[in-house]
């Protein structure tokens, strides 16, 4: 019974000891990739601060007016006037639709001859 | 330490008695005494190496440990951690309300060179001097060679230069990480964002601190490391503002003014939505002009007319005289007022413009239309010095304005010491006192938001006091009222923009002379102006320097022939930016109509 509790108490420990061995250098690894990626988080920072300031610059109002001004055939871009504004009352309703095209169009017999007519005259409501 | 003697009287005595050799006591003696001498120096000896041994100990230990935890240890380099921005960053952004960027931050590197490690001096001047026209080889190379070990060659690289500079590959020369401030939209609103420069400067850092406007008045803000990453918002839009800028320069050119200034500001939150000075500047490159001897301090581009330049606001300032009379009940708008011209008091005459007279009586609101100053002082004179005072005082004409630039503090309106009837009538129709259009604005959105102080700012969405209330809501409306009939009726005429029901006054003030007196053709023409007048939102001044509108056979320097139109197109264009919508202005109903209906 003895020999087998040392054997198997040698082999946990060697199995513990590799356990150990490789969670070190898996920590060390993840130090490594850390660091690496905060390196690299600083740079796209101070890229984005860049561009941020490279995007605010080519905004820059005097630019825009004077690329409008290159363009107006292109674009015809006008400042915006007071008078483009409106309300949704200002809204004209769609017309409504025309009398005669909801009349259906009679067809019978055409009428060649003058004809009786019998019975009262029927005003229109 | 007694020395025993070496032959001891008594020893010999006794000796010679028995016949002995006195000398053999000699001898053993001095053998004593060598033994004595040799053991103390071999003790002297032992402690000696005992320390020696011990130190060498220590050395060696020192080192061992070190070289052992050298050995065991991981090598790392040492690197700064966190989440960039906030280590980066050292000074916060600005932006504008829609958070557009108005100053930022750029890495750049500055160039310094160690003299000591070049390999050619004379060589690196040549090529620095090729690449950098304000530098002069001689020059660089007598300073590299005259035995100093550090030297500031350039504060701000661009990567072109960095690279020129590289590709010399003097090891002497070198380059220091630096946070350059930049403002991408060049002058626009350049005399509210001041300007930055270096302040404490390092080979590894340098410091950025604020030189004018909201840069220095914020600048232990923007300097917080704690709030490095949350950018200051300002109240500014940079459309609005980009656009006043537009029409006030082209406004400027137009009437031949020499300078100009223009607020708009909200009228119930007192948040400056935009504000211009000109003449302008660039922040990136501030200059620093050198002015001659008889000029005025307007004369230099960084002055901010809209907030240093204090000025005879003029008749801008009689609605202030008209509102306080109907809030204390002494007047209402159809009160007849004496404005019978010329008026005397005392030894001064109180006469209108271009000597008219619209007397013998003037109800209130038509003295605000056909701006009577003697009218208006008539009101003042009931009104009395102290209470008019105190009302002025409590718009904000009489202190520094609280808003947040450097330059507004240093910035005390002039008021007169004494206040002394002549004064409370002059000040009444704004001469005798001076103030800044600043001022001027906050006032008028008092007068406009229905009675309340309002304290300017340029910060966007800050928490504000409870609303003091300074002026009756009654008082608020009517003056509102008067002022937009002096659009629809009055002087300022030219200040009608469909939709937007401008209501305003115009000032025109004679230009003081520097050794007293006025000038006869030099004018400070200001428009205040309030839209839209039903439900006032915004409150817009507009200040000329010295302009003249010469379409005329004679010249012009009326404000409502300057100012006025100048206002109005930047209401017509600014309007609908600020998200109002033109309204179809309801005339109130007269009697015919309303017995119509």
């Amino acid at each position: 019974m003895r020999p087998i509790l040392y054997i198997t108490s040698f082999l946990a420990v060697m199995a513990l000891a590799f356990w150990a061995y490789r969670e070190n250098y898996a920590t060390q690894q993840a130090l490594r990739d850390r660091a690496a990626l905060e390196t690299r988080i600083d740079a796209l920072h101070d890229a984005l601060a860049v561009q941020r300031a490279e995007w605010a610059y080519l905004n820059r109002p005097d630019r825009l007016r004077e690329l409008v001004t290159l363009n107006f055939d292109r674009l015809g871009l006008l400042p915006l006037e007071p008078a483009q504004l409106g309300s949704t009352a200002e809204v004209a309703y769609p017309a409504p639709p025309a009398l005669f095209e909801t009349i259906p169009e009679i067809t019978g017999p055409e009428i060649t001859d003058t004809v009786d007519v019998i019975g009262d005259q029927e005003s229109l409501p | 330490m007694t020395r025993s003697p070496l032959r001891p009287l008594a020893r010999i005595l006794q000796a010679r008695a028995k016949g002995e050799n006195p000398d053999g006591i000699e001898r053993e003696n001095v053998r004593l005494r060598n033994e004595a001498t040799r053991d103390r120096a071999r003790t002297r000896a032992q402690v000696r190496l005992l320390m020696l041994s011990a130190g060498f100990m220590a050395a060696f230990s020192t080192i061992g440990v070190q070289m052992g935890s050298l050995a065991a240890s991981v090598p790392t380099e040492p690197r700064r951690s966190g989440a960039g921005a906030e280590v980066s960053a050292t000074r916060a952004d600005i932006l504008d309300r829609n958070g557009r960027v108005l100053a930022t931050n750029m890495l750049t590197h500055a160039l310094y060179a160690h003299p000591k490690d070049m390999m050619d001096p004379a060589g690196t001047a040549a090529k620095l001097a090729a690449i950098f026209p304000e530098m002069k080889a001689p020059d660089l190379e007598r300073r590299f060679t005259d035995g100093r070990s550090f030297l500031w060659l350039r504060r701000v690289l661009s990567p072109e230069q960095m690279q020129a500079v590289h590709d010399i590959g003097d090891p002497g020369l070198l380059f220091g990480p630096r946070e350059m401030r930049l403002y991408p939209n060049g002058t626009l609103a350049a005399h509210i964002l001041g300007g930055a420069a270096f302040g404490d400067e390092s080979v590894r850092s340098a410091q950025v601190i604020g030189t004018a406007g909201i840069e220095l008045g914020m600048d232990a803000r923007l300097r917080d490391p704690a709030q490095a990453a949350t950018p200051l918002t300002l109240s500014i839009d940079l459309t609005v503002q980009a656009t006043m800028e537009e029409i006030l320069s082209a406004g400027m050119v137009m009437m031949n003014a020499k300078g100009a200034a223009g607020i708009l500001m909200d009228v119930h939150t007192g948040e400056i939505v935009a504000m211009a000075s000109y003449p302008t500047f660039d922040p990136n490159d501030r200059p620093n002009p050198v002015l001659p001897k008889d000029a005025e301090p307007g004369d230099s581009p960084l002055f901010n007319r809209a907030v240093q330049g204090l000025y005879e606001l003029g008749s801008t300032f009689k609605i202030f005289a008209a509102a306080q009379g109907m809030d204390l009940g002494l007047v209402g708008p159809e009160t007849m007022v004496d404005a019978n011209a010329p008026m005397r008091w005392g030894k001064h005459q109180i006469k209108e413009f271009e000597g008219k007279n619209y007397g013998p009586l003037l109800s209130v609101s038509d003295i605000i239309i056909k701006s009577s100053n003697v009218g208006t002082a008539h009101i003042a004179l009931m009104i009395g010095g102290d209470r008019q005072q105190a009302f002025l005082r409590a718009l904000g004409l009489m202190d520094p304005s609280p808003v947040e630039l450097a330059e507004a503090a240093k910035v005390k309106p002039l008021v007169p010491p004494k206040w002394p009837d002549i004064v409370t009538i002059t000040a009444s129709y704004g001469h005798g006192m001076s103030s800044s259009p600043l001022n001027l604005a906050a006032a008028y959105a008092t007068i406009a938001n229905g009675g309340f102080k309002v304290t300017p700012t340029l910060l966007h969405g800050t928490t504000r006091p409870a609303q003091q209330r300074i002026l009756g809501e009654q008082a608020s409306r009517a003056a509102t009222h008067m002022l937009r009939r002096v659009v629809t009726e009055g002087t300022a005429s030219f200040g009608e923009v469909p939709g937007y029901a401008v209501a305003g006054k115009t000032g025109t003030a004679d230009k003081p002379r520097r050794g007293g007196g006025y000038y006869d053709d030099k004018v400070i023409n200001t428009f205040a102006s309030v839209f839209p007048a039903n439900d006032p939102a915004y409150v817009l001044i507009v200040t000329l320097d010295e302009p003249v509108e010469t379409t005329g056979p004679k010249p012009r320097r009326t404000a409502g022939w300057t100012a006025v139109p100048v206002a109005a197109e930047i209401i017509r264009r600014t309007a609908p930016l600020l998200g109002l919508r033109p309204q179809v202005e309801v005339s109130p109903l007269d009697d015919i109509t309303a017995v119509k209906q």
